[in-house]
């Protein structure tokens, strides 16, 4: 069902964990599955003064394809200019991991959506100007997390208590 | 995958290994004894003669005759011809059909067909362990309904239905009752008198037995049409040559579960009860799903989920490490939707992510046990670390 390649992302994923005390942080939901993922950045200048993203860090609640696409899209964008990892796409992950079942697909989109959403939160943390298209992008994030939560309070709930 | 990869199997009641005995009793039934066992020359009758004393194993196990034994394809076979075979049958506005929320797809989506054709459809409810609610399946049980279909026990949950009281409510308002009880042939004393049930659905490849043969009990005086029709086997009512290898194995194995059911069900709900205990006392925030442990339960069962972690990934890091066992949660469904029968036990969507399924059988070992638990600590460990939701560091 899976390729070589989303195993080996899924048993030994890249760039797995938190980073402490981020630039930017990308909290997105599946709606399809009900699945979570989160996405670390920290921001650096390159030698042209360009936005990097000099480290990147996932947390994922989800299925395999989940888990590989969060994996391959932290190696796709570190060390990337943000403006460059902004344009990565699902078509990009599924090459990169050799395609996904058909039914898989969307949770390759939800890697992307993680990512851009982290660029986001870095942006309007630094009262950066942020394009149309990408605060449309947080707009139907933000909408789909509300459902969520509803599923996860519980879980939720604790997290915030402590 | 790695070839060399030891392999430890957590998935009976998806299907199971042949027996080495059913094996060899069903081999010369292939390339040797291979006639047609509806032809009258010798061979042919030889073959015949397999069938119907295999027939009358069968029969003897579940407490019936002979001739209310068919030999059918498959259990999703049986099923069908069950519900479709009464449904044809209907007279007036007798038209009502009342099954479990609980119940196989074979069994559900017939019903769904059904409907379609013009049928009621009822679902009656069932506890959060699954358990059929007696009582109120009373108050449906009126002049119109036609079948009553209820499943002898749970293939995800191991649940066992109270299907003597129901057998009982069925049988005094006069209703044809069907249980399939595929997860419990062979597992368990099964008498069909004593249930009060009118059909019965059993399959062999779940009792180590080969797959491509069930059956379909059907009892004396029964008015069910039938579902193929063709040259007149099974009593005009199941066309189609029979399949002699498969039912002497299915015979084989029907022999060997009844005489070694005692034992295998102590074994192996001592292992279930192992199973079930560890992960409750080294895995936190681990739940049993199903009924609760020192309740009536299938010997082979174990339905349990983890929070903050999702069954797929869960299967596959086991799977890597040589245990299969099955999930149903959404993500690996190919509707994205938790199992029918995780809903039906009022376990919230949330909840239900993170859910497997282990079964065990006649060739596990203790050994086999102590390697899954370890292992399973190991990989729901693992996969916590990824979890965003794990913010209580499990
Ligand atoms: S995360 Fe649910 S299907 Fe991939």
């Amino acid at each position: 069902m899976y390729t070589e390649k989303v195993m080996k992302h899924f048993h030994n994923p890249a760039n797995m964990g938190k980073i402490a005390n981020p630039d930017g942080v990308g909290k997105v939901g599946n709606m399809a599955c009900g699945d979570m993922m989160y996405m670390y950045i920290k921001v650096a200048k390159n030698k042209q003064g360009e936005d990097i993203i000099k480290d990147i860090k996932f947390q994922t609640f989800g299925c395999v394809a989940a888990i590989a696409t969060s994996s391959v899209i932290t190696e796709l964008v570190k060390g990337k200019p943000l403006s460059d990892a902004l344009k990565v796409n699902n078509t990009d992950i599924m090459q990169s991991l050799s395609g996904l079942p058909p039914i898989k697909v969307h949770c390759s989109v939800l890697a992307t959506e993680a990512l851009s959403d982290a660029i986001y939160d870095h942006y309007k943390r630094n009262k950066k100007p942020i394009s149309k298209e990408l605060k449309a992008k947080h707009e139907d994030i933000v909408r789909h997390n509300k459902m969520l939560e509803e599923q996860y309070k519980e879980y939720l709930d604790t997290q915030e208590l402590e | 995958m790695k070839k060399e990869q030891k392999r430890y199997y957590f998935d009976y009641a998806a299907t199971t290994p042949v027996d080495k005995r059913v094996l060899k009793a069903m081999k010369p039934y292939f390339s040797d004894n291979f006639a047609n066992p509806s032809s009258i020359h010798t061979p042919g009758m030889d073959a015949s003669e397999a069938v119907e004393s295999s027939r009358k194993i069968i029969a003897n196990y579940l407490g019936a005759t002979p001739s209310e034994i068919f030999f059918t394809s498959s259990a999703t076979e049986s099923n069908n011809w069950a519900l479709k075979g009464i449904a044809a049958t209907a007279k007036g506005d007798k038209k009502k059909i009342i099954i479990s929320p609980i119940e196989h797809h074979c069994v559900l989506n017939t019903a769904k067909y059904l409907k379609k054709m013009g049928f009621e459809i009822v679902e009656t409810p069932v506890d959060k362990e699954g358990i059929v609610d007696v009582e109120k399946l009373k108050e449906l049980v009126d002049d119109k309904t036609l079948l009553v279909s209820i499943m002898h026990s749970n293939n995800e949950m191991g649940t066992i239905e109270p299907i003597k009281e129901i057998g009982k409510i069925c049988d005094d308002k006069n209703v044809t009752f069907h249980t399939d009880a595929v997860q419990s042939y062979g597992k368990m004393p099964l008498n069909v008198n004593e249930m009060n049930v009118d059909l019965l659905t059993a399959s062999s490849h779940k009792i180590y037995g080969p797959k491509g043969t069930a059956i379909l009990y059907i009892r004396g005086g029964t008015q069910i049409e039938a579902l193929l029709h063709g040259g007149g086997q099974e009593s005009d009512k199941r066309s189609s040559t029979l399949n002699v290898p498969g039912i002497v194995g299915f015979r084989k194995a029907t022999e060997i579960c009844v005489k070694e059911m005692k034992k295998e069900w102590k074994k192996q709900s001592k292992l279930r009860d192992k199973i079930t205990k560890y992960i409750k006392e080294k895995i936190p925030n681990s739940h049993l799903n199903g009924p609760a442990l020192g309740k009536p339960r299938l010997c082979n069962n174990v339905n349990v989920r983890f929070d903050f972690i999702e069954g797929e990934s869960l299967l596959m890091d086991l799977d890597s490490h040589g245990i299969a066992v099955s999930t149903s949660s959404a993500c690996s469904s190919p509707k994205l939707e938790a199992s029918h029968v995780l809903t039906a036990l009022g376990i919230s969507k949330g909840d239900a992510h993170g859910t497997i399924r282990i079964t065990i059988g006649r060739f596990t070992s203790e050994k086999d046990v102590k390697y899954f638990l370890t292992t399973l600590e190991k990989s729901v460990t693992k996969l916590r670390v990824m979890s965003p939701l794990n913010t209580r560091n499990c």
